[in-house]
Order: structure tokens, then sequence, then C-alpha cells
């Protein structure tokens, strides 16, 4: 009875999510969603896992990393040469996808991540950079004009996805080696004091986050039929930040809710993009200025319902520590 | 010859690079923020050169002047709307606001005048070119080194003969006690801020004349590359930075000369990595041990 009671949310939560994706297979093989909201929706899922992927960098673990669209890339094009150039199936590029830009993860968080604050931020941005050189000098991914890729991205395929990357993240936030990232997120010196061995978590956050991202990346390139270095610049990077910081830093529901919200602004305004860019800008100052800690803090749309204690702290120095 | 033709180059270019990055260097050095917004300055300063010239008729020193005091102004007003209310506030929240201001820059300049590239006009200096020794130097290159030679001492003044640039020093040694000793800590900031933007106008006015082509997003890449610039120096030291600007100018200036000319963007962030991990200081910078 004890363990039902704990568990509870966790199950409630599975069943509402697969009946969400009953729902939406049904509307879309009867027709009722239009191509047009279909692509939304599959915008708006790889969004989500890009969030979730660097929420668990940034929001979990306090690393904070603007070069989110490096990993994004590695995953775009790993899976594209996968299923275009050795003709395997999508199942080997989605996973090619996750495992390359894994290891691109360890290369870049081995060294880097012994860097702090600014600097941490400036090396990843520095690799997302390049990442997008690279690609554009590689002529064997088809250079600036970049691939073409069928499309393969179906509904299933987008939902188990997403299904597992905030099924892992979310499991593994609130595990022991998800509580030694938080701490490391408070303090990191006593973190590393209590005897957590920081390097190890940090660099094992960065890996899987990296991973989800490829993933993500995966999903994109076989959705949208042609990938290109520009695609993957950092603006790309800045927009999966803006996810994040938007919903909160440490707040998993956060950031989706802001993925999911912003990919349906960013749809409407698509005829304006300077528009976007605009508000997207004005938005994140202001947040900055009057809620640093971002819409949700570090609280979790589940711990409304106080169906289980979530993961928190943080919030006691006037939410100034919440990330180093 | 093929190598000093490139040297020769590479200085030019290096020289844009080190005016960029005394603005980073001069404003970490005193609020630690590294200001991503500094490189959308220097984009605001080439639009201003270039409107200063085609609208106005002006030349090229009264453009470079007028585009030192439009960015300085543009540098404090940004210091006192977005930086000033976070002095107390997480490195992150900072740093995230800093990006905020750099695309909110880049977005209403795009708004404002659509992001067609412009072509800054070549009648500007006297265009000649100088043989020395089998190089080919033109007098652009010599004139854009020049300007930011004098720049550059009149920067060493001001930071060590004034009282302003005492103050700046003192600031960034230890606010605190600063603040305790009477010194305006707000008013410098203010100033710091106000030298390294109108650095940064100028050397978007000298970038214009250099490569003709500008347009809104000009900023972020330069931008970029002056920070390497910066770190590479040893961020927050003033000679620091000319040094590893001109570095960083020569040795893209090499990258390309060997071949690798598309990998020249590439180059600025390899070097980045390894200085942080090989020597973080930079070159100038002393080893500080980390207290608990």
């Amino acid at each position: 009875m004890a363990t039902w009671k704990r568990t509870r949310g966790f199950w409630v939560s599975i069943i509402l999510a697969f009946a969400f994706f009953a729902v939406v297979q049904w509307l879309i093989t009867s027709g009722t969603l239009n191509i047009f909201y279909v692509n939304t929706l599959f915008f708006m899922a790889i969004n989500v896992i890009l969030a979730a992927s660097l929420h668990l960098i940034i929001g979990i673990t306090g690393q904070f990393s603007i070069g989110h669209a490096g990993f994004f890339a590695v995953g775009a094009y790993a899976s594209a040469i996968m299923t275009m150039k050795l003709q395997l199936p999508f199942a080997a590029g989605v996973l090619a996808a996750g495992v390359a830009a894994m290891l691109a993860g360890l290369i870049i968080g081995v060294p880097s991540l012994r860097l702090k604050g600014d600097y941490l931020a400036i090396a990843t941005l520095g690799f997302g950079e390049i990442v997008r050189i690279a690609l554009l000098n590689i002529d064997y991914v088809g250079g600036a004009s970049g691939m073409t890729v069928t499309h393969m991205t179906t509904w299933p395929w987008v939902f188990a996805c997403l299904f597992a990357t905030i099924l892992v993240i979310a499991n593994f936030t609130n595990s022991t080696h998800g509580r030694a990232c938080i701490s490391i997120r408070e303090d990191e010196i006593a973190a590393d004091a209590m005897g957590i061995n920081t390097t190890y978590y940090k660099v094992a956050a960065f890996v899987i986050g990296s991973f989800f991202a490829g993933i993500a990346g995966a999903l994109y390139a076989h959705h949208f039929y042609i990938i290109q270095p520009s695609n993957f610049g950092f603006l790309k990077s800045f927009d999966i930040l803006i996810f994040v910081v938007l919903g909160g830093l440490g707040s998993l529901s956060g950031a989706v809710v802001a993925a999911v919200l912003l990919t349906i602004v960013s749809t409407f305004l698509q005829n304006y993009p300077e528009t976007r860019m605009i508000i997207y800008s004005i938005v994140l100052i202001l947040v900055m200025l009057y809620r640093p800690t971002g819409l949700m803090g570090t609280k979790e749309l589940s711990s409304l319902f106080k169906w289980r204690k979530a993961a928190q702290g943080g919030m006691n120095h006037g939410g100034k520590n919440t990330v180093a | 010859m093929e190598l000093i033709q490139q040297l020769v180059n590479g200085i030019s270019l290096g020289s844009i690079y080190a005016l960029i990055a005394l603005g980073y260097t001069m404003v970490y050095g005193i609020v630690r923020l590294i200001n991503f917004a500094h490189g959308d300055v220097f984009m605001i300063g080439s639009f201003v050169g270039f409107y200063a010239v085609t609208m106005l008729g002006v030349g090229f020193f009264p453009a470079l002047l007028l585009a030192m005091a439009v960015c300085a102004v543009l540098g404090m007003t940004i210091e006192r709307i977005a930086y000033k209310p976070l002095r107390n506030a997480t490195r992150i929240a900072v740093l995230i606001t800093a990006i905020g201001v750099s695309l909110l820059i880049e977005y209403v300049m795009i708004y404002l005048r659509g992001a067609q590239p412009e072509a800054y006009p070549g009648t500007l200096l006297p265009k000649q070119n100088l043989e020395l020794f089998g190089v080919v130097i033109s007098s652009q290159s010599l004139f854009i080194l020049g300007t930011s030679l004098v720049l550059m001492i009149l920067l060493q003044f001001i930071v060590h003969r004034t009282k302003i640039g005492k103050a700046m020093r003192a600031v960034s040694h230890d606010a605190e006690a600063a603040r305790l000793m009477g010194i305006n800590v707000d008013n410098t900031i203010s100033a710091t801020f106000a030298i390294g933007s109108a650095l940064a106008g100028a050397a978007g006015v000298i970038f214009g004349i250099y490569y003709t082509k500008i347009d809104p997003l000009m900023g972020i890449l330069p931008g970029l590359k002056a920070f390497v610039a910066a770190v590479l120096g040893g961020i927050g030291i003033i000679p620091g930075a000319m040094v590893g600007g001109l570095l960083l100018g020569v040795i893209e200036s090499l990258v390309s000369g060997l071949g690798y000319s598309l990998w020249r963007d590439g180059v600025a962030f390899i070097i980045l990595i390894l200085i942080l991990i090989f020597r973080p200081a930079g070159l100038f910078g002393k080893n500080v041990r980390e207290k608990v």
C-alpha cells in the first residue's frame, strides 16, 4: 500500500501519456489533424526533447552550456549518414545519433567541464561553432548545401523518443545520481567535501544530455527532408537555452511547458522572424531582471498536486544560489 | 615573401580584433561580465560610420569620432538599463541578459532597416599600394594600423594617467574597498562601458573600410573572436587584449595563407578551448589559486 502511494503519481502519468499517444495517433490516422498541425506537433516534441536534455545539464547540474545545437547537429548528421549513406533502418539511425552525440559530449565534456561559469559557456559555444564549421567543410555530408534525407519520422517514433527522454531524465533527477548533480548545482565545493565525485557526475549529466539532443537531431533530420549546417548555428542553441531559462532553471516541467508554448508562439510568428527574435530577447531580459529563477523556479508541476515530494532545494537563499 | 604578406594582413585584421577585445577585457576586469552585446555595439558603430559618410558626406575622421560617440552612449545605456539592476545577481543571470541584449540589438536593427548588407564607400581613405622589399602594403592597412595604435596609446594614457583611469583600476582591483575610499563605483563602471564601446565603434568603422561589406549580424563572429583574443591575452588585462588580438589576427591569416581559409573561423575556437584547458589565466595572466 505504501509503495502504491509513493508510485501512484508515476503510474498515473504513464497512463495519461499513453492515452495521449493513442488519441493523437487516432487523430492522425483519421485525418482530423492536418499536416500543418502534425508538423507543429512533431516540432514541439523535438523541442521538448532538446529542452529536457539541456535542462539536465543547466537546470539540474548547473553547468552552463550554450552549445547544445552542436550535439543536435551531430545527432542529425550521424543519423542521416546511417540511413542515407549506409542504407540502414531508421532505428539504427536514431541509435547512432544518440551514441555519436554522446561521444561528442564525452570528448567536449571531459576537458571543458573543468571550467566554470562564463568560461564553460564560451567553451561550449566555441564547440557548437566548431561542429558547424566542420560540417560546412566536410564534402561527404554535402558541405554548405547539406544532405537530403527521406521522411521517416512518424508519430510512434516521436512519442517513443519523447517518452524515453522524459522518463529517463525525471527518474535520473530523483535518483541518487540526480541528487548528487543537484548538490553540485547548489555548491560544488560543498558537494566535493561531502565525498561526491563532482567531475564524474558533471560529465555523466553532460553525456546523457547530449545523448538525448542527438536523438532529437535524428528525429529532426528525418522530418524536415534537408539538413544544412546553417540550421545548427548558435541561434538554435539560444532557442533551446530560452526554453530552459524561461521555464525555470531546475524545473523539468517548466522546461517542457516553455518549449511547448514557445513552439506555438514561433509557429504563429513564422512569417515575422525579426519580431519573434525581438520578443524572445525582450522576454529573456525581463525574466532575468524580474524573475531570475524563470517561470517555475525549481518547482515541478506535479508538486502542485502534492503527490510526492519532488527534488527541490535552492530556494532558501532567495533564489540566488540556484545556479552557480 | 608570401609569409610576410600574410603577416602584414594578419596585423591589420588583428588590430581590429584588438580594439574590440579591449572593450571586452575592460568590462570583464571591472564587473566580471562577458558583455555579449559588445559585438553588436561594434556593428552599430560600423553602421553609424556608414550613414555618416553616405548621408552626411563627412570624411573618415569625423565619421570615426561620431561612431565612437554614439557607441559610447549606447554602451552606457545598455549598462544602465540591463546590467546595473543585476549587479548582485548570479553570473548566469547576467550572462543570459547579455545574450538577450545582443539578440535585441541585432534584430531591432534588422527590423528597422532589413537584413540586406551595405557596401562601404571605397574612396574614404587614399588607396595606394606601397611596395616594400616585395611586400605589398596598402595605404589603407597602414591607416588602420595607425588609427588602432593611436587609440590604444590613448587608452593606456587614460587608464594610467587620469583620475578616471585610476578609479577604474581601483574598482577592478576591489570594488568594495574602492567604494569605501569614496570612489563612485557606478560612474566608474559607466565610464568603462563608454570607453570600451567607443573603441568597439572605432573598430566597426575600420572594419567597414577594410572589408567593405557590413550587415546587421556582422558583429557576432568578430565579437566572439575578440573575446577569444581577450581570453588568449588574459582576460581583464589591457596589454593582454592588444597582444591577443594581434596574435589571433596573425594566426587566422596564416591559416588562410596555408590554404585552409574555410577553417579560419574554427581556428579561433580551437585556440580558445586549448587556452582554457592549458593556461586558463591567459598568456599575461597570473595563476590565481582558488580559495574555499
